[in-house]
């Protein structure tokens, strides 16, 4: 009797605290603002999907947690926390329908009581919504008794209509830019959200695709080892050339929008690839990196536009100022913080970027930085006759500092200089034992981070034409950070992966953007407490990271 | 001996200490050149004096909740700020309902039972939140890398924030003027604010109190030894699990008291209100040195002061214009310069600098 009592405790702190989650999903709209866009028109909206995978979620925890042996143990264990995650959402609608909450939690308004109850009135829907919440539970139970080829059939095609169904713009336009192909959209897409039949056959081709893959894919990967070495590099390098040939056109299909997106996440790897040095190579945590992308942009403007009226020289002959000041200011905000350990170096840096900005904004300061208002009436780049003057136009420009700044980073992981990081960021003391200058290692870090930033900056000024020191702010410096971060510290496939999904998703979903800092704190958090090496991880940090988890289970009773 | 006096002193030495020596001259051109024009008149500079008082009041309780956490697990709790926030922003929908109820005016002891329940609301929410805080996010990760902590702490300090600014909107919610609260004590040709005077009393009282229990009783003295050395108090027999959480539930209650006064004394609060005290916070128990408690606190009144009578001070006299602006650049100065100098800080402590 004991013992089936804790197996209810369990599941109803899971469910509770699964509840409890999707309470505040509710509270703070984001079911709400996310019921806007369908998944599936008309049936299912990114609001309920959001409720739902927070219940299966629930249930799929409840039911790996349990500690009773059987399969109906399982499943009863993920039904009552599946109900018990229902019931703080039940109890809003209860409580909201006689108590005026809007005052207090501004979200918690009849649209949401709505939502939460599916229309149906507050008495019916407080009993449908339980019964769904248990009901998924269930589900995520059965899912989790599933054998492992059945749930890897179910969730990559369930996952893939999701994922299509948020980004149907993106898919929709991608689509449309193949002229004859342009009828597959009218299949898959109604007006908001794929409709019932192109759900089912994206449904139905993944699961195949995943299937064929589970049964033959092991037997396809050992024919392309067993082909000549010569071989698989000549469909490695076709590989690589359709890819280079993708990224060169993708403007010119993904239309005007969508290339300034491209921009956007381009700037972002470009600064990412330099924090990448900073922190992921050297192990430096600097929070003010905004500083240097101020510092190049300002540069940049100071040295070409026409409106402060000191130089005007072009974008290409202001760029090298503006990567030497990077490097300047890199090298100057590196020697007080030599001998700092690493978070009173993350607090000082930060202070560092606070004071820039500071600066920039001062009256104090205006005849020579613009002030408030900042800087205008910044040219474009030229190159021959022809301006850069579009998103279209401009990307090829960062693609390129992409690629210089990738394959600048990608060499030094390798060189003695890498290394050199390598070494200081696993133990000063002993690499200075070895030989390693940790001035100059240390200031070569935040010069090369600094310098990659400001190339940023430059080409940022440029683009947009102005610079406003409102744009460089803290939250650059944690997007950066949490790119770098949640990509994988240290990796430079990494970078590229964290700036897609942290600066590229918020992008193309506007109703994200609204919860852009709520998730990014959220998944901060998850991801150094679940995968602390990041998405696309780098194969020294992540040794490094879990080094302690094989050390615990090494046997202690060497005596 | 020059050639011994190079090899002891590198490059950067010196061109550290050039850079102290400047900021030092300019501060003292600056001072003489404000004193000498006679600008402001000895009312202004009480003014400000006891403005800075108060305000390095607010900072030294948040400072400790900073150095208590610092001192007991070795990280800066950034998320600290969110603490501070999180007590009256909470005690906000409290107070506006006794005010609305009429509760609050209705006679001074009730204006100050409304504010003991304010008070005791904040404190109690910050704690907990300090406490779930400990729990989800930092005990999961003692014996991680010096990197990850500081970085969950950085994103639940957001996620804190933007569930605040989710859950309660993004607006200013303003604190009700308080009649008992007002006003201005004069002493002849002097006058003071009440609300200055205030939270400079209920700062003190809270210091006094925390002080004496960190050294008086046998919690506080637990908490010392395990800031002092882990695994020796552990040997001793002292519950570390549980001495952390009480180190944050105190950095809780002090953070919270600290929101509530700052609340009164600016009238409003934001979900972005934390950030910056919690920096300039921070900055004062590093200045006062971190891990050190009377250090927090004296760090903070130093740094309250600095701030409120540099702008006036020296950035006036140096014809900076409008110098209100960069009073928080100055705070972030002085910590520069602090971890440049005197990384111990004032009180001495060596948790700062690094261990040779």
């Amino acid at each position: 009797m004991t013992q089936s009592r804790l197996v209810w405790q369990q599941a109803i702190k899971i469910g509770l605290i699964g509840g409890l989650a999707g309470l505040l999903l509710a509270l703070v709209g984001m079911v709400q603002v996310f019921s806007q866009r369908y998944i599936i028109s008309d049936v299912i909206s990114m609001g309920h999907t959001l409720l739902f995978l927070t219940m299966l979620f629930t249930g799929y925890l409840a039911a790996q947690r349990t500690t009773w042996p059987g399969r109906r143990a399982v499943l009863l264990n993920s039904l009552v926390a599946g109900l018990t995650g229902g019931i703080p959402l039940a109890l809003l609608v209860i409580v909201g329908s006689v108590v005026n909450l809007r005052l207090i939690l501004i979200h918690a308004s009849p649209e949401l009581y709505e939502l939460l109850t599916f229309g149906q009135g507050t008495l019916v829907g407080v009993l449908l919504l339980l019964a769904v919440s248990a009901f998924c539970g269930v589900l995520a139970g059965l899912f989790y008794l599933l054998p492992d080829l059945a749930r890897r059939v179910l969730l990559a095609p369930l996952a893939s209509v999701v994922v299509i169904g948020v980004l149907q713009d993106l898919v929709r336009t991608a689509i449309a830019a193949w002229g004859p192909l342009a009828v597959i959209n009218e299949w898959l897409f109604a007006a908001n959200g794929l409709t019932l039949q192109g759900a089912a056959t994206i449904f139905i081709l993944i699961a195949v695709v995943v299937y064929v893959r589970a049964k033959r894919g092991s037997e396809a990967q050992a024919k392309f080892h067993s082909l000549r070495p010569s071989t698989q590099r000549g469909l490695r390098m076709t590989g690589l050339f359709l890819l280079a040939v993708v990224l060169l056109i993708l403007p010119q299909i993904l239309g005007l929008f969508l290339s300034e997106v491209l921009t956007i996440v381009g700037l972002y790897i470009l600064a990412g690839l330099g924090l990448n040095i900073v922190v992921g190579y050297a192990g430096l945590l600097d929070l003010g990196y905004v500083a240097f992308y101020a510092i190049g942009a300002y540069t940049l403007a100071i040295l070409t536009s026409p409106e402060l009226g000191f130089f005007s020289l072009s974008f290409w002959e202001a760029l090298p100022f503006a990567i030497i000041m990077g490097v300047l200011s890199g090298v100057i905000l590196g020697i007080p913080v030599l001998k700092m350990r690493g978070d009173y170096l993350a607090i000082v840096t930060l202070g560092f970027g606070e004071i820039i900005r500071l600066l920039v904004l001062s009256d104090a300061l205006e005849p020579w930085l613009g002030g408030a208002q900042g800087i205008g009436l910044i040219p474009k780049p030229f190159i021959g006759g022809f301006e850069l003057a579009g998103p279209q136009q401009i990307y090829y420009l960062i693609l390129a500092g992409c690629l210089v700044v990738g394959f600048i980073a990608w060499r030094l992981r390798d060189s003695r200089l890498g290394r050199a990081w390598m070494a200081m960021r696993e133990d000063e003391d002993v690499s200075e034992a070895m030989g390693i200058n940790l001035v100059s290692t240390k200031l070569l870090a935040f010069a090369t981070g600094a310098a990659f930033s400001a190339l940023a900056g430059a080409i940022f000024a440029s683009k947009l034409g102005s610079v406003y020191p409102h744009s460089f702010n803290l939250m650059y410096s944690i997007n950066v950070l949490c790119l770098v971060i949640v990509g994988g510290i240290g990796s430079i496939p990494g970078v590229i992966v964290g700036s897609i999904a942290l600066v590229g998703l918020p992008e193309l979903l506007r109703e994200f953007a609204e919860y852009r800092m709520l998730v990014y704190g959220a998944a901060l958090v998850a991801m150094m407490l679940l995968r602390p090496e990041g998405l696309w991880p780098e194969a020294i940090h992540q040794r490094e990271l879990h080094a302690e988890e094989t050390e615990s289970t090494a046997p202690a009773e060497v005596l | 001996m020059l050639q011994r006096l190079r090899e002891r002193i590198g490059l950067t030495d010196i061109v550290m200490w050039l850079i102290g020596a400047v900021i030092v001259v300019v501060i003292i051109v600056g001072s003489i050149a404000t004193l000498l024009s006679g600008k402001y008149t000895a009312l202004h500079w009480t003014d400000i004096f006891l403005s800075g008082m108060a305000q390095g009041g607010i900072y030294a309780l948040i400072a400790l909740g900073y150095t208590m956490v610092y001192g007991t697990m070795r990280m800066i709790n950034f998320a600290h700020g969110e603490i501070f926030m999180s007590g009256p922003y909470t005690a906000y929908f409290v107070i506006a309902a006794l005010d609305t109820s009429g509760f609050l005016e209705s006679h001074p002891i009730n204006t100050l039972i409304s504010l003991l329940i304010v008070f005791l609301v904040a404190m109690g929410v910050s704690s907990v939140i300090a406490v779930l805080l400990e729990r989800i996010a930092y005990r999961p990760l003692r014996a991680a890398p010096r990197l990850i902590p500081l970085i969950t702490a950085i994103g639940a300090s957001f996620f804190l924030q933007y569930l605040f600014k989710g859950l309660y909107g993004s607006g200013f919610q303003a604190y009700p003027d308080i009649a008992m609260l007002e006003g201005k004590f004069v002493f002849g040709a002097f006058q003071i604010s009440r609300i200055q005077v205030v939270v400079i009393v209920a700062a003190a009282l809270m210091m006094a109190a925390l002080y004496l229990f960190t050294q008086r009783t046998r919690v506080g003295k637990a908490i010392r030894a395990v800031s002092e050395d882990k695994d020796a108090a552990a040997l001793m027999g002292i519950d570390i699990d549980r001495m952390i959480v009480v180190t944050f539930v105190i950095g809780g209650i002090s953070a919270g008291a600290a929101g509530v006064l700052y609340a009164l004394m600016f009238k409003q609060v934001h979900f972005f209100m934390g950030f910056i005290p919690g920096l300039k916070a921070f900055t004062a128990a590093v200045l006062g040195g971190i891990g050190n408690i009377p250090g927090a606190m004296i760090g903070g009144l130093i740094l309250g002061l600095i701030e409120s009578l540099g702008p006036s001070l020296f950035l006036d006299g140096l014809g900076v214009a409008a110098p209100y602006q960069l009073k928080d650049a100055i705070a972030f100065i002085v910590l520069v310069l602090v971890l440049i100098f005197r990384p111990s800080g004032i009180m001495g402590e060596r948790l700062a600098v690094k261990k040779a």
